[in-house]
């Protein structure tokens, strides 16, 4: 893999990684001295991932969660279910391609999946606009809820957007609407949905997908009211020096508080999904794995509250959120 | 009740003070008219020439649409908190104190009960002057004590809007409100109860993406900025300008997300109208559904 698919804090660890691969292609089998330098090496890179990553900052914690690399729905999508068939369009308008689902098996349970695409290279990016719905993709994705309350199957919900696209096109469709519309509807759909953050949870446009009874992120994701870029330009507007506009995001990226930990110590997540050592991009089958384990889990939970209890619970939970104080 | 009442009615004179122009004459922004104070003021604060709506404090819509000496104000006492000890170039608990000072309310809503043409409502509005109107957890907490009086009272919801969005000093937390507003309006779907929402200049992003759009009803008053996105970010994106009239009140109405286009000085009739044909009447008794 090229240099460039790397973030600025990997590559010390590549570089070990780089070194162990090319003694292991030179070692031939019995060449003891060699053997046990590469075990050497491999715990030396271990102590150096495993530091690195105990110190990410927030920031560097955002630039994970949109690593090159990083698996996105329909890389997960074939190691988590069984199978997967996909359905298209909102019966309006369009089918819009950042927004993804379909039926699918989890472990032999029958569930509806959907999801936020981004596209790898710049004619997928482009194909899946970078991962931002229009209003057309919102209403698929409700279309597809209420399929599975009226057959009764589960969802399962992967949110990876940079937000709901800013558009003339998606103004003229009541962008707005359909995020609203969504927010509303799932909270009173009458089956168990359990959401994931798997990479970038960006304001109303997760939150349009983003209403469930168990919400949960990868390790390395982040969800917030705006992006921190977002909030920088807000605060401190167009700043011309690179070095002060990344020292701005980094300092917005703090002041935000959008990681898996900030989201489980203010009560909104339910579960931190944890990721192979490394990252998600690293390896998508132990992700995914660790990730289908936690689902099963959980939808177990659900399955075995009724349907009066699921919901009421589902409504106190967004019921209690906020922190104010009475004078 | 009435202790407070009479502190409101103190601050809605001198929230007035600050919003009247300096002098007795002033120009339309929109038309460049030279219009008189008090003009203005008789015609609720429009211009006259041209129908563009200056914007009028929060309180003055409770004289506006609510009978006289009808509302009561409830949890007005709520503030918020600091939970992700945000801070830029000021501490979040900083600018609530400013917003705080210079609109003598506690956040960015006014919510209590009261009666338009005689039915009894909860009502709500949004104050654009405390940090623009942004929805955090008091604005979200206060706006969803409001649809639970509706329900436990079984009375129409009337929200007049004004905000920019959700308020990032808040982050998730302000997110969230979004998600705990929508989901008490679907109970008030539930339970066939009407909600009217108003839609005044501007109505954008987390709000317009929560309850603002939620409406049985939804009606705007004329030349209001209104969307998901602001146009700045838009014109970023799209990398051209925007087309003239994007995002009015007008571009909604002909997209289909309005029901009507209602100036000013009819918000109240209209609304009056609208919850008479949707509350249960005589004639329900007569011939049941
Ligand atoms: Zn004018």
């Amino acid at each position: 893999m090229d240099d460039k698919y790397y973030l600025e804090f990997e590559k010390p660890i590549i570089e070990i990684d780089k070194k162990i691969q090319q003694m292991k292609d030179l070692a031939l089998s019995g060449d003891t001295e060699l053997e046990s330098e590469i075990r050497n090496l491999e715990k030396k890179r271990n102590r150096l991932q495993s530091d690195v990553y105990s110190r990410l900052s927030r920031w560097q914690r955002v630039q994970l969660a949109r690593h090159p690399m990083r698996p996105y729905s329909f890389d997960l999508v074939p190691l988590v279910f069984d199978d997967f068939m996909e359905l298209h369009g909102d019966r309006y308008f369009a089918d819009d391609k950042a927004m993804v689902g379909g039926f699918a098996t989890l472990d032999g349970h029958p569930v509806v999946f959907v999801g936020q695409q981004k596209g790898r290279d710049v004619k997928q990016r482009q194909y899946r606009n970078f991962g931002m719905s229009h209003p057309e993709g919102y209403r698929k994705a409700l279309r597809l809820f209420k399929l599975a309350e009226k057959f009764n199957r589960p969802i399962i919900i992967f949110v990876d957007t940079p937000g709901a696209y800013p558009g003339i096109g998606a103004e003229e469709r009541g962008q707005a609407e359909a995020i609203a519309r969504n927010i509303l509807e799932m909270s009173v759909i009458e089956v168990p949905i359990i959401v994931t953050i798997i990479g970038e949870g960006a304001s109303g446009g997760a939150l349009g997908i983003g209403i469930g009874d168990v919400v949960m992120m990868l390790e390395n994701s982040w969800y917030s009211v705006i992006s921190p870029e977002g909030c920088s330009a807000i605060l401190w507007k167009q700043v011309d020096d690179p070095k002060q506009a990344e020292a701005n995001r980094i300092q917005a990226a703090e002041a935000l508080k959008p990681i898996p930990d900030d989201l489980m110590r203010l009560g909104i997540i339910d579960e931190i999904v944890p990721e192979p050592a490394g990252g998600a991009h690293r390896d998508y089958a132990a992700a995914a794995a660790i990730l289908k384990n936690i689902l099963l889990e959980k939808l177990n939970i659900l399955s075995q509250k009724d349907k009066q209890t699921l919901l009421a619970d589902r409504l106190r939970k967004y019921r209690t959120l906020g922190v104010v104080k009475e004078l | 009740m009435v202790e407070w009442f009479k502190r409101s009615q103190k601050s809605i004179a001198g929230d007035e003070k600050r919003n009247i122009p300096d002098g007795v004459w002033t120009k339309c922004p929109s038309c460049a008219e030279i219009l008189t104070v008090m003009s203005l003021e008789k015609h609720v604060w429009v211009c006259a020439k041209c129908d563009y709506h200056f914007r009028i404090p929060a309180t003055s819509y409770i004289r506006l649409i609510i009978d006289e000496g009808s509302f009561d104000e409830f949890d007005i006492n709520l503030v918020s908190g600091d939970p992700l000890n945000f801070k830029d170039s000021k501490k979040y608990p900083e600018r609530i104190a400013a917003a705080r000072k210079k609109t003598g309310r506690n956040d960015a809503v006014i919510t209590g009960l009261g009666s338009i043409d005689g039915l009894h409502v909860s009502f709500s509005v949004m104050d654009f002057n405390f940090i623009g109107g942004s929805m955090g957890s008091v604005v979200g907490e206060k706006i969803a004590r409001a649809i639970e009086r509706s329900l436990d009272r079984g009375i129409p919801l009337v929200i007049v809007s004004c905000s920019g969005g959700a308020r990032m000093m808040e982050g998730i937390l302000s997110l969230m409100q979004m998600a705990k507003t929508s989901a008490l309006l679907a109970l008030l779907n539930k339970k066939r109860i009407p909600y009217i929402s108003v839609l005044t200049n501007p109505t954008t992003a987390g709000v317009m993406a929560s309850y603002a759009s939620l409406g049985d009803i939804i009606i705007a008053e004329p030349k209001a900025l209104l969307g998901f996105a602001g146009p700045r970010v838009i014109a970023q994106t799209i990398g051209g300008e925007l087309p003239p009239g994007f995002q009015s009140s007008e571009f909604f109405m002909e997209h289909g997300f309005l029901d009507a286009i209602v100036s000013r000085p009819e918000l109240k009739e209209s609304i009056a109208r609208l919850l008479r044909y949707m509350l249960p009447t005589e004639s329900d008794r007569q011939f049941p559904l």
